[in-house]
């Protein structure tokens, strides 16, 4: 285990770098931001300054190296848009994403087992027909449709919610509800099949033998092992979730890793796209291998691999 | 393919078997209608609607759904402009399912041959093909999509590249990890000591196992290729005028949200209703495909007959 833990770590790194190589060439390639910055008709002089001040002016190389060393001491440079060190915008920005992508595959996993669990006890049965509809539905509807159908319907016609802002809990409501459909309407398949052959195993019917009570059976003995698959497909959606978590921010205006990078990259601001690019891989990296370990515990199996 | 065919007692199910399966089940049933339907008329619609649903009616701006007087077209409600919203959701079928469609074929393309390469060969080329995956996967697709696009500029052909390139890994995991289990098996194994070529042990051979899952992934990614454009049309950064998709149309619409819900709301019906379509055929393909599973769809025939 701790032999896989470290191999992965290591190919990580690798993948981690060749993704910040890849995004410094590829901003780079944009042109320079000098043109976004100052007035069309500035002077030679001011754009030169204006380059030199940010390091524009130096080799592509230079630049690089330059990059590199500031990586060493997690200084990714300074945000030209705002003047302020582009990891501390990133830093602020990422509570509010990481929280949105929580609540959101916290939501989806209980509908999922529930649901998944309820359908599963009796197979075919109209509760189980209309459960796989619906998650199929489900997993069908494209997000940015939904929360805009929502706004529509919660905060433009019944006025429940607010339409934007992070202010107050009411605010949450919509975005995290938007955010979990999909999630939600795959993994309640997935639990409910595993619930299915879960619950067609010899010691459920060894439960049932004995008179235990079926939520005892469904939630004590069955669902402990039908997590399993559940717990993949969930981490599978991690980096599903922040892509639903760009456009729900952009929709109703959270300050969010997202909209901080749709910004950015629309503002060509390097320093901070670069930094969110980073950021974002790392988090996705450090959620894939707590989930190793959760399984390691969760199944004694994988604990001597 | 000859040994297969001169094989009396177990022929492959023949066209009219599988449509006779399709009938049997009545939501695939459905869904194939649906998507064939949606085809037909994004394949004739737009040469015979002429001018309808482009030509610009300043009397009918914003016209609500559900009023015939102003002809058929006219049923889903007008646009900003005055353009028959049905008419130009038909418009928008060609350049979405087209999009889709080649990205879907690109991804799945690239993906298989190095999945097969990764596959049958591994060693260093095939290590070093994963790790490139691990680079694609490590990072939220629709993030890497946005700066690539950012850079390219948003035309059509590369958000079709772009779609393709953040796809390739499902395809050449599954095949890669299909092949690797094949390759041992004593068919392949024959063919290799009788001296078949590797091109031929890998195409002959292999492949046409890997064929029925790779047939049920093309299914679930048209629809997850299809939403994705969508959101990337959405932030603005897929598809341009004068060229529009179902995922522009939400995406123009959301201006008009308070006063003219129509805009936004037909184009995500039809965006959820081919993905849905497609995610319960794939669920059918799935079972129709697996020798193992079929009984299950032939026992339905039979019970009913």
């Amino acid at each position: 285990m701790a032999y896989y833990l470290t191999k992965r770590t290591i190919w990580s790194a690798v993948s981690l770098f060749g993704l910040v190589v890849f995004v410094f060439f590829m901003a780079r390639l944009t042109g320079s931001p000098v043109d976004l910055y100052l007035p069309i008709d500035a002077p030679e002089s001011l754009r030169a300054d204006f380059e030199r001040i940010h390091g524009f002016d130096l080799p592509l190389w230079q630049q690089f190296v330059g990059f590199l060393g500031g990586l060493l001491t997690f200084d990714f440079g300074e945000s030209l848009r705002q003047g302020l060190p582009a990891l501390d915008l990133v830093l602020q920005a990422m509570p509010t994403t990481l929280l949105l992508a929580l609540y959101s595959i916290g939501t989806a996993l209980v509908v999922a087992i529930v649901t998944g669990a309820l359908a599963a006890w009796k197979p075919n049965s109209i509760f189980d027909r209309i459960a796989t509809v619906l998650s199929l539905l489900g997993a069908s509807l494209p997000n940015f449709w939904v929360a805009i159908v929502g706004v529509l319907i919660f905060s433009v016609t019944l006025r429940w919610v607010p339409t934007s802002g992070t202010g107050s809990a009411a605010q949450w409501v919509l975005p995290v509800l938007v955010l979990a459909i999909r999630p939600a309407g795959l993994l309640v398949q997935v639990a409910r099949s595993s619930m299915i052959s879960a619950l067609s195993s010899a010691y459920v019917k060894t439960a049932q033998a004995k008179g235990a009570a079926p939520a005892r059976i469904i939630f004590i003995h069955a669902l402990r092992n039908a997590m399993l698959p559940v717990i993949t497909v969930a981490g599978d959606q991690a980096a599903g979730i922040i892509n639903g978590a760009v456009i729900v921010e952009t929709i109703f205006g959270f300050p969010g890793v997202g909209k901080l990078l749709i910004d950015s990259i629309m503002f060509r601001d390097f320093a901070v796209v670069q930094a969110g690019v980073m950021v974002t891989a790392v988090a996705i990296f450090v959620l894939n291998f707590s989930i190793d370990i959760v399984y390691a515990v969760l199944d004694p199996r994988t604990r001597g691999q | 393919m000859t040994t297969q065919t001169a094989n009396p007692e177990r022929p492959k199910p023949a066209l009219w078997s599988i449509l006779a399966l399709l009938r049997r089940d009545k939501f695939a049933l459905i869904a194939a209608v649906f998507l064939s339907i949606t085809l037909l008329a994004a394949l004739i619609a737009p040469p015979l609607l002429g001018g309808t649903g482009i030509d610009m009616d300043l009397m009918a701006r914003n016209a609500p759904p559900f009023e015939l007087e102003r002809g058929f077209w006219h049923i889903l409600g007008s646009d900003s402009l005055g353009r028959p919203i049905l008419a130009r959701i038909l418009i928008a079928a060609q350049t979405t399912l087209l999009i889709a469609a080649a990205a879907v074929a690109l991804s799945m393309v690239v993906g298989v041959t190095l999945g097969l390469i990764a596959g049958y060969r591994g060693g260093l080329v095939g290590d070093v093909i994963m790790r490139l995956t691990d680079i694609v996967m490590s990072f939220p697709s629709l993030l890497l999509a946005l700066v690539v696009l950012y850079i390219f500029g948003p035309a059509i052909s590369n958000v079709i590249l772009v779609l393709a390139i953040t796809r390739v890994p499902v395809y050449l995991r599954t095949t890669r990890a299909e092949v690797m289990e094949i390759r041992n098996r004593m068919f392949v194994i024959a063919a290799e000591v009788t001296g078949a070529s590797v091109f031929r042990t890998v195409f002959r051979h292999i492949l046409p196992m890997v064929a029925p899952t790779i047939a049920t992934l093309m299914t679930i990614e048209f629809a997850f290729v299809m939403l994705a454009e969508a959101s990337l049309s959405f932030l603005g950064l897929g598809v341009q005028a004068p060229e529009f998709t179902w995922g522009v149309m939400v995406a123009e619409g959301r201006a008009y949200l308070a006063t003219a819900w129509w805009l936004s709301f037909w184009p995500g019906v039809f965006i959820a209703l081919v993905t849905m379509s497609l995610n319960l055929l794939s669920n059918w393909l799935r079972i129709a495909t697996d020798p193992v599973q079929r009984w299950r769809l032939e026992k339905e025939v039979a019970s009913d007959e």
